[in-house]
């Protein structure tokens, strides 16, 4: 049935027939609310990367957005869905704050580095235990990273408002991170003589660090024994298993990379903007992980066209709310249609393009017989 | 310093009160999942039928009018789900994000769009919200020792809803374990292929549990945002509970009495940690609420990490039927 459709079209065409779809139900939305869909494409295409301003922001998002979505897609092709990928972002945060408030760093090289390493491995040790149920106990993955998550959140808030709290202060936030852990911004990095490019946005260093992360991702799963593994065991477990690849190790180290990935997000968000680690940091980039992850069909490259799209989307939103009277959660209808339309309902599409093609490729009756 | 502080009347009181959202999503998730449909979108349909019913209900000026378009709501995202998973046999995992995620856009954005009050409806009074029953002698019964305030106190006084709730338990039961549909239903959550083979229709007997599901989570919507004492919507009122819903539900094994006994210590959980006063007086030392919110949610991880009898859900769950094959 896959021959029948050419690779372009499952990898290009029925994506962006999805996005059309959730496009056209979200221009819906906004016009039964009684505002102009053109107008606010308009606006959100100018807000979003009609100047660098708008650019650092849009980058921003991408940077989150790419890390989670990675996350989400190296699971997918072992066929674990991490739903936690929320929770892992939040605890790469702590790790993140306690390298970056309690490790003298000399420069921001050495704090990226210690940083990211921290992230990583908070992140993963939060996805480690429901990775050893789902591969020792049976306990359904989608189910505990979802109770993680919840409990996560409840870990974060208590100690922000315990131990980490800045003494003094009244809001639930630690202190602010040393100078030398200031990672170079955009602003920092591409402004030249007396031209200021990205002023105040919070596009940083980090971007480069999530491209490393697709580039990583890809070699990791096509490149690699562990990959192919991998991909075997999301294509088969049962196949996967006589062939002599461990479930368990499978499980394992697969839930691990995607909690790293999800934890080190908190490089861009924490160290990189806040500047110290504040309640409900990630925002939800977890959950985008999944829209991202399921629109750029879990292949890296295309992952960052859609948290890119994603990161256009979050800064184009918020620009809207400021002008018109449609509200942030806006982003959040548009990414549900996105996550339902390419993810769930992917065979309504998918079945009248097949056949379509099936119909292009079968020969006008009477030449060949 | 007494442990029945933590027991008394008007903290079981409200246990039952909290209990009855989570107990009418439970339900509804047993339903949907008995049928191997897995729903991890009752939280969506909590949320799209708490503000619905809010806001008919606000409009209208009549609590039931509300109430049955909060349960038309959660029944559009029933079908959404239904139509995702069942027609078109895609991931039910993913879906039920996407309907949460539906939810909690579409219920603010349309709020905002008709009311202009911050993703809020106006506060219900009168006839727009549910107030409480009391119930035949509750009154006279008060001052007798022991029934007395249990009666008054505790059992008399709830919404309707609470009363429909308890009920709907010895209901699911018997639907589920005395008749025939009960029986097909659970049938096709754990070997569809045989009830193919009986000559039901498998899609028929989904797309019912499915519905089932939608109705009672349009009930614990309007429960939940036209019954509590501060009846209204607002954004994201449901915080969660559709997933301690789905707790409960993987606790009690997907069995109906167990639902409610989950459902009532989840409830109770709610209500102490309400009164971190009571607890401090009790106990002798506090015990942080964060600890208490997210108790239910260890319990559910300690549950399925096997430690007290394996819970086992029903075997085709989650799976699409494809007939062909």
């Amino acid at each position: 049935m896959d021959s029948a459709m050419p690779k372009w079209a499952d990898v290009f065409l029925i994506p962006m027939i999805s996005l059309l779809l959730a496009a056209v139900f979200s221009a819906i939305v906004i016009y039964a609310i009684g505002e102009s869909p053109i107008e606010a494409l308009k606006l959100m295409v100018v807000g979003a990367v009609g100047s660098t301003y708008g650019w650092g922001y849009t980058l921003y998002y991408a940077t989150n957005f790419m890390f989670t979505g990675l996350a989400v897609a190296v699971a997918f092709h072992a066929r674990l869905f991490n739903i936690g990928g929320e929770g892992q972002a939040m605890l790469g945060g702590l790790g993140v704050a306690l390298a970056c408030l309690y490790i003298p760093w000399s420069h921001w090289a050495f704090a990226l580095i210690g940083s990211a390493t921290a992230g990583a491995v908070f992140g993963a040790a939060w996805a480690a235990i429901p990775a050893f149920l789902q591969a020792k106990r049976g306990s359904h993955i989608v189910i505990t990273t979802i109770m993680f998550n919840f409990i996560a959140a409840a870990l974060l808030n208590f100690l922000l408002i315990g131990a980490l709290k800045l003494k003094g202060a009244m809001e639930p936030a630690t202190g602010k991170f040393p100078e030398p852990t200031h990672l170079p911004s955009f602003q920092d990095m591409f402004s030249y003589g007396d031209t200021v490019l990205f002023r105040g946005a919070p596009a940083n260093i980090s971007f480069f660090v999530a491209l490393l992360a697709c580039v990583f991702v890809w070699a990791l799963i096509w490149r690699t024994r562990l990959g192919y593994e991998l991909r075997a065991y999301g294509h088969s477990p049962t196949a996967a298993k006589y062939a002599g690849i461990n479930p368990t190790k499978i499980i394992m180290v697969t839930m691990l990379i995607s909690g790293a990935l999800a934890g080190m997000m908190a490089v861009n968000n924490v160290q990189g903007e806040a500047e110290r680690l504040v309640l409900n940091a990630v925002e939800g980039a977890g959950f985008i992980g999944i829209a991202v992850a399921l629109m750029g069909r879990s292949h890296p490259f295309g992952v960052l066209l859609a948290a890119l799209l994603f990161g256009f989307l979050y800064q184009g939103g918020a620009e809207l709310a400021l002008w018109t009277k449609i509200p942030r959660e806006m982003i959040v209808v548009i990414q549900a249609l996105v996550i339902q339309f390419t993810g769930a309902l992917d065979d309504m599409v998918r079945t009248p393009v097949t056949k379509i093609f099936v119909a292009l490729r079968r020969p006008p009756s009477g030449q060949e017989g | 310093m007494s442990i029945f502080l933590l027991f008394q009347i008007e903290v079981l009181d409200s246990a039952l009160r909290l209990a009855t959202p989570l107990l009418l999503a439970c339900l509804a998730g047993l339903f949907s999942e008995r049928a191997g449909i897995f729903d991890i979108g009752l939280e969506g349909k909590i949320l799209m039928s708490a503000f619905v019913s809010a806001a008919i209900a606000s409009v209208t000026g009549d609590v039931w009018l509300g109430m049955l378009a909060g349960i038309c709501a959660s029944l559009v995202l029933s079908l959404i789900h239904g139509v995702a998973s069942i027609t078109f046999r895609g991931d039910q995992l993913i879906s039920g994000v996407a309907i949460n995620f539906l939810a909690a856009g579409l219920s603010v954005v349309i709020a905002q769009s008709w009311f202009r009050e911050g993703g809020r409806t106006p506060q219900l009074s009168g006839d727009a919200r549910f107030s409480g029953i009391d119930l035949p002698f509750a009154n006279t019964l008060a001052d007798t020792p022991l029934i007395g305030p249990v009666y008054h106190g505790l059992i008399s006084g709830h919404t309707i809803l609470v009363y429909v709730a308890l009920l709907t338990v010895p209901l699911s039961w018997w639907i589920l374990f005395r008749t025939r549909f009960g029986l097909r239903l659970r049938a096709v959550g754990e070997n569809p292929a045989s009830v193919d083979t009986a000559g039901i229709s498998v899609v028929g007997l989904r797309f019912a549990a499915v519905m089932i599901c939608g109705i009672l989570c349009g009930l614990a919507g309007a429960q939940m945002a036209t019954a509590e004492p501060a009846a209204g919507f607002v954004k994201d009122m449901t915080a969660g509970r559709g997933f301690i819903a789905l707790a409960a539900l993987i606790f009690a094994k997907w069995r109906p009495w167990h639902a409610l006994y989950a459902c009532l210590l989840f409830g109770y959980l709610q209500a102490i940690a309400l009164r971190p006063d009571l607890i401090e007086a009790a106990l002798g030392f506090s015990v942080q609420t964060q600890l208490l919110d997210v108790l239910p949610y260890i319990l559910t991880v300690v549950i399925l990490a096997g430690f007290g009898g394996k819970a086992i859900p029903p075997r085709a769950g989650g799976e699409p039927y494809v007939k062909e094959r």
